[in-house]
């Protein structure tokens, strides 16, 4: 019996690691039904990239007090693992504390103080998030898509740190040896009187309780990742890792409608021809995307690792003017439509079944994609190198290349193009008028 | 004035430093038509050996491009290619950001492999090569703020040349809440040039000239043909015209110099 605790806890470490890799899995799996695309040149690049942005939060403190809040908040994250490794171990072993011992009273108590204040700064700079989110009125907090689930899920993410920092703080209080010892109790020195008159085992479940409480709650934290917005904390490295190098004003040239063109302009080519052998039945590749599987693996990693924190929507000229397009509800939409795509495949035995709808009209409206200006400002001011621009882009090829689906003015503009070579109805031979005039 | 063409130049045998890429606002708008005039007068003075395709010159496809038609765009780029190919271009300059970003960026994996400046960057040089010098006393002292146009600035990450003209002038540069990295559209990039904006509660370039007042300006400066015609529009919108003017950096220069 006496082994029951080291077991009970051994269950729930491998049920909670356990679940979360079956989620990775599925969110590998869906971010696979993205198109290939190469984003593996330059890798001492990328991994600068992804030092500078995601692990030295570079781009986060462009936006001070948000940027100080959240670096507050990672730190403590990122630190406090150390001690979420002592409580595994102690936890699988049945030991108590057990760095302690090998690291000195001197060096673990700096640790646990060092946890210790993080602990309460983090405790701060969460309720200060809350109340940014709940009380300061911050536009891009109230735009139409933070309504429901988005806005619960970001409360919800506060609530759990604030829970689990307290827990820590409590467990070390309710440890009477550790408070006796008086290392590393900076903070919870000021909670040990909340325990006055305790009884020495009241005192012991206590701490036993809300040990068990916080390791479990990280556990369930964890997996709590793969179904909100916290994902970020994991796909921000990959992301800015294979994040686009390429100038911002850069857009890709379709390498199927070069095919195309090229053979279009050679006056040699039969269009007649039948086709190689081999050629076919080979479906011709759609131009553009409608769904998210024409989108490419990057798009959804995006997808996935959009925070939904809106600075991109909030430096939108179109959103600003109040045009309904947000490139944070382009990268939710992306995702949602994607979740509901793996889970169609999942329900149906490893196969998408048509479900009748697509990102397209069904998640994303055409009057969002032709309110952009591709000015890539929402490219800039993402904090971890999203890039809703090229979804934008990429749905506006299948409105126009597929469907003929642009603007009557946009159409207007394209045929002069093709008839005059300009976007006005001008005659080509005119062109240099300008320098004959005054 | 005298604007040579590639054909010209090729009639005589002669190859010239760079191309002028005029594009189709540079061509065809009245506004933009004098900045095109301006460039030219700067590029005179510098004794430039310069030309231009003139009607050989077609749409680079940007617009198309943006626009999601993929199609035009690489028609519109093969066709040119072939025409600056057979010209042997090397060196093109261009004042609209729209034809720098895509000549630079997009035509090379199409196979038109050029050294593309804007036109601010290709004054600056001219400057550092000693053969163009800006008179700062005829606007001396004037309040002028800059418009960073997106697909110079965050596209390609061209904050300092336009700047740095503008300092040469003398006069009193300012910078708008919104500028360089985080600066604002005007409102006529992607396409929407041509197009009406989608339902909203206010025009892109309204906002926008808007920031630019901010700073009480007696010029907005811009190094864009499409930018020009949104502020200008702005500020009309505004009942601002006579107090303020909308002027493209190449203009401010032409002006600044008396050519």
């Amino acid at each position: 019996m006496q082994y029951l605790p080291n077991i009970l806890f051994a269950i729930a470490l491998i049920a909670g690691i356990g679940f979360f890799v079956i989620n990775i899995r599925k969110l590998t799996r869906n971010i696979k039904l993205g198109k290939d695309i190469n984003r593996t040149d330059n890798k001492s690049e990328r991994w600068k990239n992804m030092i500078r942005i995601a692990l030295g939060q570079s781009k986060m403190v462009r936006r001070p007090f948000s940027g100080f809040l959240h670096v507050i908040v990672y730190v403590g994250f990122i630190i406090i693992n150390i001690e979420v490794l002592e409580i595994i171990v102690d936890g699988l072993l049945g030991t108590h504390r057990v760095f302690k011992g090998f690291l000195g009273d001197a060096f673990y108590g700096f640790l646990i103080g060092t946890f210790e204040i993080l602990a309460a700064l983090v405790f701060v700079a969460v309720i200060l998030f809350w109340t940014r989110r709940n009380v300061a009125n911050i536009k891009r907090f109230l735009s139409r898509e933070m309504k429901g689930w988005p806005k619960n899920d970001g409360n919800f993410i506060l609530y759990f740190e604030m829970v689990l920092m307290t827990l820590f703080l409590i467990m070390n209080a309710a440890d009477p040896a550790f408070q006796q010892a008086g290392i590393g109790n900076p903070i919870s020195k000021f909670i040990v009187p909340l325990f006055d008159g305790f009884s020495t085992e009241t005192v012991h479940t206590i701490e036993r309780t809300a040990w068990w409480i916080h390791i479990l709650g990280i556990l369930v934290f964890l997996n709590y990742l793969y179904y909100s917005k916290h994902l970020h904390i994991l796909l921000a490295f990959p992301n800015t890792f294979f994040a686009n190098l390429k100038p911002k004003g850069q857009f890709n040239n379709l390498a199927s409608v070069t095919n195309e063109v090229k053979l279009m302009m050679d006056p040699d080519a039969d269009p007649y021809a039948t086709p190689a052998q081999g050629e076919e039945d080979v479906v011709p590749e759609k131009f553009g995307a409608s769904e998210v599987t024409d989108l490419n693996w990057v798009q959804l990693l995006n997808a996935y690792t959009c925070t939904e924190c809106g600075r991109c929507t909030s430096a939108c000229p179109a959103n600003l003017t109040g045009k309904k397009l947000s490139p944070r509800k382009i990268m939710m939409d992306t995702r949602d439509r994607l979740e509901e795509v793996g889970r169609n495949i999942d329900a149906n035995g490893g196969a998408f079944k048509d479900d009748g709808k697509q990102l397209l009209n069904d998640y994303i409206k055409p009057e969002e994609l032709w309110a952009c200006t591709s000015c890539n400002a929402c490219v800039e001011e993402c904090p971890v190198n999203i890039d809703p621009l090229s979804i934008i882009i990429d749905m506006r090829r299948y409105l126009v290349m597929e469907e003929s689906a642009a603007p009557q003015e946009l159409n207007a503009m394209m045929t002069n193009i093709e008839n005059n070579g300009a976007p006005w109805q001008y005659n080509q031979q005119d062109r240099l008028n300008w320098a004959k005039e005054k | 004035m005298i604007v040579p063409t590639m054909a010209e130049m090729m009639a005589q045998g002669k190859q010239p430093e760079v191309l002028f890429w005029v594009g189709a606002a540079g061509s065809y708008d009245d506004r933009a038509k004098k900045i095109s005039r301006a460039f030219v007068k700067i590029l005179h003075a510098a004794n430039v050996n310069f030309a231009v395709l003139g009607t050989e010159e077609s749409s680079t496809g940007d617009a198309a491009k943006r626009a999601g038609n993929e199609f035009l765009f690489q028609m519109q780029a093969i066709m040119n290619i072939e025409v600056l190919n057979a010209y042997e271009v090397k060196k093109i300059v261009t004042c609209d950001p729209h034809s720098f970003n895509t000549l630079k960026n997009e035509y090379p994996e199409l196979g038109g492999k050029y050294e593309v400046f804007h036109h601010t960057q290709f004054i600056q040089n001219l400057i550092a090569e000693r053969r163009l010098k800006i008179d700062e006393n005829t606007l001396q002292g004037k309040r002028v703020t800059f418009h960073d146009p997106c697909y110079l600035g965050r596209a390609n990450e061209v904050y300092e040349s336009p700047r740095d003209l503008i300092r040469r002038l003398g006069v009193n540069l300012t910078e708008m809440k919104r500028s360089k990295r985080t600066a604002l559209c005007c409102g006529a990039g992607g396409a929407q040039m041509f197009k009406d904006a989608e339902a909203g509660d206010k025009e892109v370039n309204v906002l926008r000239t808007e920031d630019a007042l901010e700073t009480k300006p007696e010029i907005i400066a811009t190094g864009c043909p499409y930018c020009n015609t949104m502020m200008t529009d702005g500020i009309k919108f505004k009942e601002k015209e006579t107090e303020v003017k909308v002027k493209d950096i190449a203009e401010l220069i032409a002006e600044a110099n008396n050519l």
